[in-house]
Parts: C-alpha cells; structure tokens; sequence
C-alpha cells in the first residue's frame, strides 16, 4: 500500500488519483428513488487493479453507489441514475449498453452469501454456461480455475457433486466470489462481503482480496473501517449521498483534507 | 421473588394451560372424526369394496368410485397444477408489488372461499350445457366437466402456494443470478422454482387433499355412474359423491358402505398430508 506515492487530485469535476489507469470514471451521477436524492453529483475515477474501498454511515448511498456499477438496481421501480458511468469509455447507464455485456464485465459479491440450490459445480459452472458455450472438459477446468482462484479448491474438490447449501458461510462466500469471477470480468462489486462472517473466514475473505486485485478491479463497500484500512488502496468516503473524499487509504485514515472525513474516521459520529 | 416476577409466571402458567387446552379439544375432534369413521365403516371394509362396483348396491363395493375419483383427480390436478404454478409465479416474479397483482390475489382469495357447489353450477353452464347441445339430447355429463370443477376447486390453492413460496426466497438471491446476466425467466425456472420446489409441491399436494374431498362440484357435472367408466366424455362415479348417495338410502349396509368410503377419502388425504411433511422436512437445509 505504501509503494504508493500517488496524491489524490481533486479536480473541478471529478476526485481521482492519479496511482494507475482508470477503470471507471463516474462523471455528475445522480440517484434517485421514490422522490429521494440518493446520490448527489457523485465524480470518482476508480483505478484498474486496485481495491477501492467505499466507507461511511448507514444511509450514505455507499450501496447504492455499488449498484450502479452493475445496474442491479435496474430490477427494481422507480429506481433511477443519471450522469455518467463510464466503463472502458462507454456509459453503462445508456439504456443501449447491452445488459449481458455489462455484467459479465462487472462481477457481484453480497452482503449475505447466496449459493443457488444447485451443487457447487453447478454454482459456478451455471453463470459461465449462460455466456459462453463450454465442452466438457473446458468447463471442468473453468470451474476449477475459479475455485482455486477463490481460494476454495482444496476444500470441495471432492464433493464437487454436494449441494452448496451444506457449505458454511465463509466457503459459501468464497464459492460466490468463484462464481463472480468465474465470469472473468474486469472489475469486481463487493457489498459488505464479510459482514455475516466470523473473524476467520473473514481474515480469509480478505487474503483473498489481496490476491485477486492482481487480476481484477475491485470496489468494496464495508461497514468496517479496519476492513477498509486493511484491504483497500484507495477509499472513498460518503456522507448523506454525497462522496465527501476520496483518496489513497492511508492518507484518508491518516490525514484526511476534510473535517467530516476525520470525525467519520476518528468516531465522532456515524 | 418478587412480586412482578411471580405475576409472570403465574400469567405464564395460565396461557400455557389454555393454549394445551385448546390444543387438546382440537386433537379430540379428530381422533373422534377417525374413530367414528373407522368403526362404522368397519364393517364394510374388505376385499369387496375394493373389486365390486355400485351396480350391487348393498353386495357391491366401490371400485368404479375409487378408480373415478383416482381419475378425476388427477386429471383435475394435471389441469390446475401448471396454470396455478404459473399464475403464481406471475404473481410473486413479475407482479410483486403492482396493481394488477395484488386486483389478481383478492380475486384469487375470493375463489379459494366461493362455495364448491357454485363452482359445479358454473361448470355445468360453461361445460355440461354446451357439450349437451353438441350432442344433440342427452345431458352430456363427463368426468372431463368434473374435472374441470374439481381444478377450479385446487387452483387458488396452488396459485396462493406458488407465489407465498416464492416470495419467501430471499431477493438477494435474485439479484445475484441477474448480476451474473442470467435472464429473468431463466432465473425463475432454474434457480427460484428450484429454490422453492418442495413448497410449490407441497401446494400440489394440499390442493390434491382439497378436492379430493369435494362433493358439490361433481354433481352437476361428473353426475355418477354405477358401472364402471373410464372414459372422460363418460359420466363417472366417485368417492364422495357415492358417499352422499348412500347415506341417503335407507338400507343400513349402504351406510357401512358409505363409512368406509369416508374412511378411504381420510387415508388419501392423510397420507397426502404426510407425504407433504416428507417433501418439506427434505429442504430442512435453507438459505439462511
């Protein structure tokens, strides 16, 4: 995390920094829901292969911001976004940006693990066969692959055939990031992934983070500051949809520019 | 102890109490409902009932009323089952929230409540007295025509069933076969139907056990017939039709008989019952 001597920029239109390429660049993004301001005027510029970590209070619109990205929202009424949302200079909020296409790009871990009720094969091999005409064989090794990227491997590769339900949280966890990256997508969604884990599978979870930043874009939402301080490059802070700060994890818990940011950071208030 | 604490159990002590009282009324009830049957259709449970058919009255059985209602049963759930599946899954996957579905729920209620016999009246209108006129005379009643009432009877079931179970399954499951770009309606058959399998079939079931039992919506519409009829453009016997006739006859041994064929409809229903338990004790595993 150190080997980064990059210092945030704050420019007229967007908070970025300027460590490595940009991934996603949000420009002017509004939400809003049922008449409520969810996000206001939000402009970040998420850098490729790093973890960003989103933090602030409940109600902030940290969540809502990590659905954009994906537009799960979409599945809901009277859910909207407006602004930019650029994903390899295309906006993703444009009703053309085929749906398919964006979320085989950007994968999504929740709060609560969800395994299909499907046996673990079928968790991950399920999501690939909607996208991509696999043989046998292929898409044994796929399955693989992903397991072994999520670190899950070498506990289910003999009861490959078991329904995941008989898993545990945290393997239940890690089988839904195989599953998200089994996909190969550019960039990662992580909404509070640890947060109905015990401190071990949660310390596994994040060794994992650690490893799959090497390939992939992460962007984290954690209730958890030590969390965000420990696993994350960049983090972005949030008060009341707006994005107050955004800038390299340790500058932001060490020496945030903003007031607000300190007293989120110190405990004085969220 | 002290006082507020003494109060609490004593509180404590009387609701139980009323609670195991109620519990144990109910209980009775039923053991007395299945002893009753048991014992007055005792007498008329053999290998006859099983082999003869109502033409022999009192030395008869009531084979061509078990085999109709067997048929009519199950042709009445393969009608129903599928559009109430269906119908459910619109109401909980693509209606959840908006007018028309929760307009389709009140009326769905309501036709889990309408009286069984305006179900067969309406059956005979729209099915019986059609079919009559195509016939040209006779009144053409079938076991088709029951069926038909009889689905009409276990459709709200199973539309209500359906679309409870599935919006039991939680939405963050949802979210994450659609951020995996799996489409809608794969996502309701492969994972949500999948998800909810044991509690749809359970409502299968239940509406199975449900007019298994009925009588009203027959009359007018299968009729009965004391031969034998497999046919589904043939007027057909059943359990509880049968049932009703018999105990309008005045000759004791037709009661017998009457009893015992409200004993079988009791067996059908309680296995049905168990055989839900089974499906449901089976996904003891759960999100969650």
């Amino acid at each position: 995390m150190t080997s980064f001597a990059a210092t945030p920029t704050t420019t007229a239109d967007a908070q970025t920094t300027t460590a490595s390429r940009t991934r996603i660049q949000v420009r002017g993004l509004d939400f809003h829901y049922n008449g409520f301001h969810a996000l206001k005027q939000i402009s970040m510029d998420i850098p490729e292969r790093k973890v960003t970590a989103i933090i602030g209070p409940s109600g902030c619109g940290k969540s809502t911001l990590l659905r954009v990205f994906n537009r799960i929202y979409a599945i809901y009424p009277g859910l909207t976004a407006s602004g930019e949302v650029l994903l390899d200079g295309e906006n993703i909020l444009d009703p053309r940006y085929s749906m398919n296409r964006l979320r085989s790009k950007v994968g999504m871990v929740f709060q609560k693990p969800v395994p299909f009720p499907m046996t673990i094969y079928e968790n991950i091999a399920y999501g690939i066969r909607h996208h991509e005409k696999l043989k046998r064989k292929a898409m044994d090794e796929r399955v693989e692959e992903a397991l072994r990227s999520a670190a899950l491997w070498d506990e289910v590769k003999d009861k490959l055939k078991q329904s995941a339900l008989g898993l545990s949280g945290g393997q239940q966890q890690r089988l839904c990031i195989a599953r998200g990256i089994a996909l190969k997508p550019e960039v990662l969604l992580l909404d509070e992934p640890t947060s109905a884990l015990d401190p071990i599978a949660t310390g596994r979870i994040e060794q994992l983070i650690e490893e799959l930043k090497k390939t992939f874009t992460i962007v984290i939402v954690t209730h958890n500051m030590q969390q965000a301080a420990r696993v994350s490059d960049h983090t972005a802070f949030m008060y009341m949809g707006e994005l107050i700060e955004f800038g390299n994890t340790e500058k932001i818990f060490t020496k945030p520019d903003k007031k607000q940011t300190e007293d989120y950071i110190t405990g004085r208030f969220g | 102890m002290a006082a507020i604490y003494r109060r609490r159990y004593a509180t404590n002590f009387i609701a139980l109490t009323l609670s195991g009282i109620a519990t144990l009324i109910g209980l009775t009830f039923l053991a007395w409902i299945l002893w009753i049957t048991l014992s007055r259709g005792f007498s008329a449970i053999g290998v006859p009932l099983f082999t003869k058919i109502t033409a022999y009255a009192d030395q008869g059985g009531l084979a061509n009323a078990i085999v109709g209602s067997l048929l009519m049963d199950l042709l009445a759930i393969l009608i129903c089952a599928p559009v109430g599946v269906l119908a459910g899954t619109y109401l909980a996957e693509y209606a959840r929230k908006t007018r028309l579905g929760s307009m389709i729920r009140f009326l769905n209620d309501i036709l889990l409540s309408a009286p069984s016999i305006v179900l067969g009246l309406f059956v005979y209108v729209i099915v019986v007295l059609p079919m009559t006129s195509l016939s040209g005379g006779s009144v053409s009643f079938s076991a088709l025509a029951g069926s038909i009432a009889l689905a009409l009877i276990g459709l709200p079931v199973i539309v209500r069933t359906t679309d409870e179970m599935l919006q039991l399954v939680p939405g963050t499951l949802r979210e994450a076969a659609l951020s995996l770009g799996i489409p809608q309606w794969k996502l309701t058959v492969q994972v949500l139907m999948r998800a909810s399998g044991s509690g749809i079939a359970t409502g299968v079931l239940l509406a199975l056990a449900r007019l298994a039992g009925e009588t009203a919506p027959l009359l007018f519409t299968a009729f009965g017939n004391n031969y034998m009829a497999y046919g589904p453009l043939d007027k057909m016997a059943s359990l509880p039709v049968a049932i009703y006739q018999y105990t309008n006859d005045p000759n004791p041994a037709m009661h017998a008989i009457a009893w015992a064929g409200a004993l079988l409809i009791t067996l059908f229903v309680l296995a049905l019952s168990l055989l839900t338990r089974l499906f449901f004790a089976r996904k003891k595993v759960n999100h969650d």
